[in-house]
């Protein structure tokens, strides 16, 4: 008896020291959660079409850059482009692919649910501090149908560190001067005022409970909960509706080649004004630590689909489809990949 | 014999000879080093990666009180008051039901089946994954305290220190509950049959008796709860409300050391930023020591008066 579950222990110790597998161009990812839902539809997709594996761990942008960097997975996913600080640090040229592009909503619990209109001075002062309470002439003034309760106003923001956080915040800062000195952007940031909740289900599930509370959620979540969205005015002066189609709108406007711009508060007078790229980041060489073409082909070959074919799956998911001028970006973004400095064939 | 394989000693005794034998002290004398090993080194490893951080802040560090990842100003205080706060409420909240647990199981009621109802009872709250503790008091427990808070005129966040310490309250529970019916299951017969043949009643025997006697094993089951407290990460992260100033009252949003390193380690970008939630961490690993080797001393104290 002893003998046998002493076979047994061993048994299982050999298992859980075998490696694990893997098909020798198989893709590894990690990054960003924000896109991991369309990813995991397009990887499955792309599974089934062509017999290639694609592993992504949503594990946050910010580990998604640290793993390219360290070399240890073939692609990162990344809401936030990387700054000029983080390249210059990196050991060789790093792409950014944008794939698809989000919307942040501000979304709020009010009796009756009545659609509100928001401006830019608005929203800051509301996640400032400064306007406390709902029947605040200044929000009356804006939407002077909705009928306003004598209600505190409670600010509810995402405690996780997040690209929703860094997206909301970079806008805030664009239109609002006073936001920028005081809090700033980032996926962290020191609230004025407020409740922090985790992740997107932790501010919808506070804020269905909360009568009175205002937060900021993606796009695609809180369409899939019914959540209302409050219309913003965007630098043309015009107020937006969040949707797919606004938010891919937004990125109608000049385009770096390298398509590290931050799109929020955007001249483009359909776009709505917290929308953002999310990323794909690559080594422009693939040749390191030993990696095979044949796995930077299929790297290649799968981020042309990607980007292409892919974004069927887009809309369907709630999120924005890319812009024709951002996939254009892409194509040249693709087709600079290199195999020990030599272009990859198609 | 070469092959330290102590199963082979067990099946065939002739081999069981003066070198099988110290090398089955060796491999349960590695086995238990390990650990001690690995303590080192998880402190060691923390303390490197939080070099960084302990330069640019120093001293100061668990005493300012901005945590501001955008300027890169990092100060511990609000989860040092956070984590301190809501565990030693937590436990003072627990506390009389986890000796009346260990009471009726330990002296009222030792057989039978409401004891084993009992006793499974706590081991079970014990068993349950903190998660679900956090979903509980986020949909339940949640606006049970807003409506409290609504007839007592302070303003109704519902989430913040108060809802924390009472779900840490129900979790701890079982740690102290557990060890205080053993002790005081263990009282002898003898010193209660002395004060009852005294006349002493049930209570006096109980409040008078078996308590003092099993005082220290109590206490030690209260550091044991105070630990786990300490370090509750998910369900204080759901109900506490993740605010990142000092907290005013105890029903205000705050946030504590072990849910500030689980809502902003993952998307944690830039050297500095990085090694402060590590300082966090290593905050928390030194004041659970503290407490700890405090706890030590004072049960070491108690168990000697009596």
């Amino acid at each position: 008896m002893k003998k046998r579950i002493a076979r047994i222990y061993m048994f299982l110790l050999l298992i859980a020291a075998l490696p694990t597998w893997a098909n020798a161009v198989d893709l590894i990812g990690a990054g960003a959660t924000f896109p991991y839902p369309l990813y995991s539809k397009m990887f499955y997709v792309y599974w089934h079409n062509t017999g290639i594996k694609i592993n992504y761990q949503a594990i946050g942008s910010g580990g998604g850059q640290r793993q390219l960097v360290n070399r240890t997975v073939d692609f990162g996913g990344s809401d936030a482009f990387m700054n000029d600080e983080a390249l210059a640090k990196s050991p060789a040229e790093i792409l950014h692919i944008p794939t698809c592009l989000g919307a942040v909503v501000v979304t709020y619990n009010l009796p009756g649910a009545p659609p509100l209109k928001f401006t830019p001075d608005l929203i800051t002062d509301i996640f400032l501090g400064e306007i406390t309470k709902w029947n605040d002439q200044r929000i009356a003034e804006i939407n002077p149908e909705a009928d306003l309760p004598d209600m505190n106003i409670v600010v509810l923001y995402r405690s996780d560190g997040s690209g929703t956080t860094f997206v909301f915040t970079d806008y805030l800062s664009k239109v609002s001067d006073q936001w920028k000195r005081k809090v700033g952007r980032g996926k962290a940031v020191n609230w004025p005022v407020g409740l922090g909740s985790k992740g997107n289900p932790g501010v919808a599930g506070v804020l269905k409970y909360f009568p009175g509370a205002i937060g900021y959620l993606e796009l695609g979540y809180a369409l899939l909960n019914r959540m209302p969205v409050a219309l913003l005015q965007n630098k043309a002066g015009r107020f937006i509706k969040a949707s797919p189609v606004s938010a891919s709108n937004s990125a109608n406007v000049p385009l770096p080649a390298d398509t590290r711009i931050s799109i929020t508060d955007t001249d483009a007078p359909e776009g709505y004004p917290i929308s953002s790229f999310t990323w794909v980041l690559v080594f422009k060489e693939q040749a390191y630590r030993g990696r095979s073409e044949d796995k930077a082909k299929e790297l290649s070959k799968a981020l042309w689909w990607m980007t292409h074919e892919g974004q069927k799956f887009t809309e369907p998911l709630h999120y924005a489809p890319l812009p024709l001028e951002a996939i254009r970006k892409t194509e040249k973004a693709i087709n600079s990949i290199t195999y020990n400095g030599n272009p990859i064939p198609k | 014999m070469e092959t330290p394989y102590p199963n082979k000693m067990v099946v065939s005794p002739k081999h069981s000879s003066q070198g099988a034998e110290s090398a089955f002290q060796k491999i349960i004398l590695i086995a238990a080093l390990a650990l001690v090993v690995l303590l080192v080194a998880i402190f060691l490893s923390m303390l490197f990666h939080a070099l960084p951080s302990l330069k640019a802040f120093g001293i100061f560090f668990p005493f300012s009180k901005i945590w501001d990842p955008v300027s890169g100003t990092f100060g511990a205080l609000p989860f040092l008051v956070g984590t301190l706060l809501t565990s030693f409420l937590a436990l003072l909240i627990s506390l009389p039901f986890s000796i009346a647990i260990a009471i009726c199981i330990g002296e009222f009621f030792r057989e039978g089946l409401l004891s084993s109802f009992l006793k499974n009872v706590t081991d079970l709250v014990a068993g349950i994954p903190s998660i679900i503790y956090g979903f509980w008091a986020l949909f339940v427990l949640v606006p049970i305290v807003r409506n409290f808070e609504i007839k007592l005129g302070i303003f109704p966040y519902g989430l913040g220190i108060f809802t924390a310490s009472l779900i840490l309250s129900v979790m701890i529970i079982p740690y102290s509950a557990s060890i205080a019916r053993e002790v005081i299951a263990f009282v002898p017969t003898d010193i209660k049959e002395a004060a009852y043949s005294l006349g002493a009643t049930r209570q006096e025997v109980i409040t008078k008796v078996i308590l003092p006697y099993a005082r220290s094993g109590i206490a030690t089951g209260i550091l044991l709860a105070l630990g786990r407290a300490l370090g509750e990460t998910m369900a204080v992260t759901m109900v506490i409300g993740n605010s990142n100033r000092i907290p005013r009252s105890l029903f205000s949003p705050a946030n504590t050391m072990a849910s500030v390193i689980a809502n902003e380690f993952t998307e944690a970008t830039g050297r500095l930023y990085l090694s402060s939630l590590i300082e966090v961490g290593l905050l928390l690993f030194l004041v659970t020591l503290i407490i700890n080797v405090i706890g030590r001393y004072m049960i070491k104290k108690m168990s000697i008066e009596v």
